[in-house]
């Protein structure tokens, strides 16, 4: 069994209401000097293969596919 | 004039859609479901509004996946006209089909009232029924209706014609760029846009403002011009 990673991002200059939010949230709690907050997901997914080449390219195919829109987003996949 | 309309898990303007194209077209539209891989011969197919799969990742993300876009993709590829409205818009933009992206609106707060669109390209197939940079009532209710488009991306779809409707000045709901309503791909016969045009009909309505689009692209895709710049 393979354990994975993979984190979404905005992509830089994308606006992140969400993140501006909280952001905002965190200032209204008190915790100063919060410069900027970007808000991102993260799966950790589980392969059953032995064969850490293969999965890492399926996961990569998988980001594109489908865990992130390309348009806005970068991901990196990360393999324990 | 025959139509067809997606019917996905958790889209809820089906029903209005339906009985939109219903009433113009004087016929009642086919349903197509999500796992349909074959499309009726048809010249106009709507995907409607709502919240496919409960908005799971990103709104419209996995409805985009499902067999029946495939089936769609290709009805497209051979210039039939499609329309996405709301939901529909965000699962074309997911699946491909038309740039760029729709995010969370800058306000995060959802929207739902009416706004005013200028059709700024009245040369597609979609709405030759409007006159040029006429302003047009529209409901809106959406949560994700925040476009968004990469600079390359905005200055072709803006250099092409493909913006055929902008939110009227001062009435932008969600911080889209550039206010961009709705747009088309380069061919001109997929068309997505946020608001609610199959909501705004007839006079129980309390307008039709929406209809001469429906009217537009019932006409047939061989009857469709080329995409011009507005």
């Amino acid at each position: 069994m393979i354990k994975a990673r993979v984190t979404v991002t905005l992509k830089n200059g994308v606006l992140d209401p969400q993140g501006k939010a909280i952001e905002h949230a965190l200032d209204a709690l008190g915790f100063g000097g919060v410069g900027s907050v970007r808000q991102g997901k993260v799966f950790d997914i589980e392969v059953d293969s032995t064969d850490k080449a293969k999965v890492e390219a399926d996961l990569n195919a998988m980001c594109d596919k489908l865990l992130a829109n390309t348009v806005i987003e970068n991901y990196a996949v990360e393999i324990a | 004039m025959k139509s067809a309309v997606v019917v996905l898990p958790g889209l809820n303007r089906d029903r209005d859609m339906i009985a939109a194209l219903t009433k113009i077209s004087g016929k009642a539209p086919v349903t197509v479901w999500q796992t349909d891989t074959e499309i009726p011969d048809v010249d106009l197919i709507a995907i409607p509004g709502g919240f496919s799969y409960g908005d799971y990742l990103r709104c419209g993300a996995i409805a985009a996946r499902m067999p029946v876009m495939r089936a769609i993709a290709d009805k497209a590829a051979k210039g039939v006209t499609v329309i996405g409205v709301c939901n529909g818009f965000q699962i074309l933009v997911e699946a491909g089909m038309l740039p760029g992206a729709l995010m969370r609106n800058a306000s995060l707060k959802f929207v739902c009232r009416e706004v005013k669109l200028q059709v700024t390209n009245a040369n597609t197939a979609f709405t030759r029924g409007y006159k040029p940079n006429q302003i047009i009532r529209s409901p809106v209710a959406h949560h994700d209706g925040n476009y968004f488009a990469d600079a390359d991306t905005l200055a072709r779809i803006e250099g092409e014609g493909q913006v055929v409707f902008r939110y009227a000045e001062g009435t932008n709901p969600n911080g889209s760029i550039n206010d961009i309503a709705g747009i088309v791909n380069d061919r001109g016969n997929v068309l997505g846009l946020m608001p609610h045009p199959e909501n705004l009909i007839e006079a129980a309505h309390g307008g039709s403002d929406g209809r001469a689009l429906f009217e537009s692209a019932l006409g047939g895709s061989s009857r469709q011009p080329a995409l011009a710049g507005a």
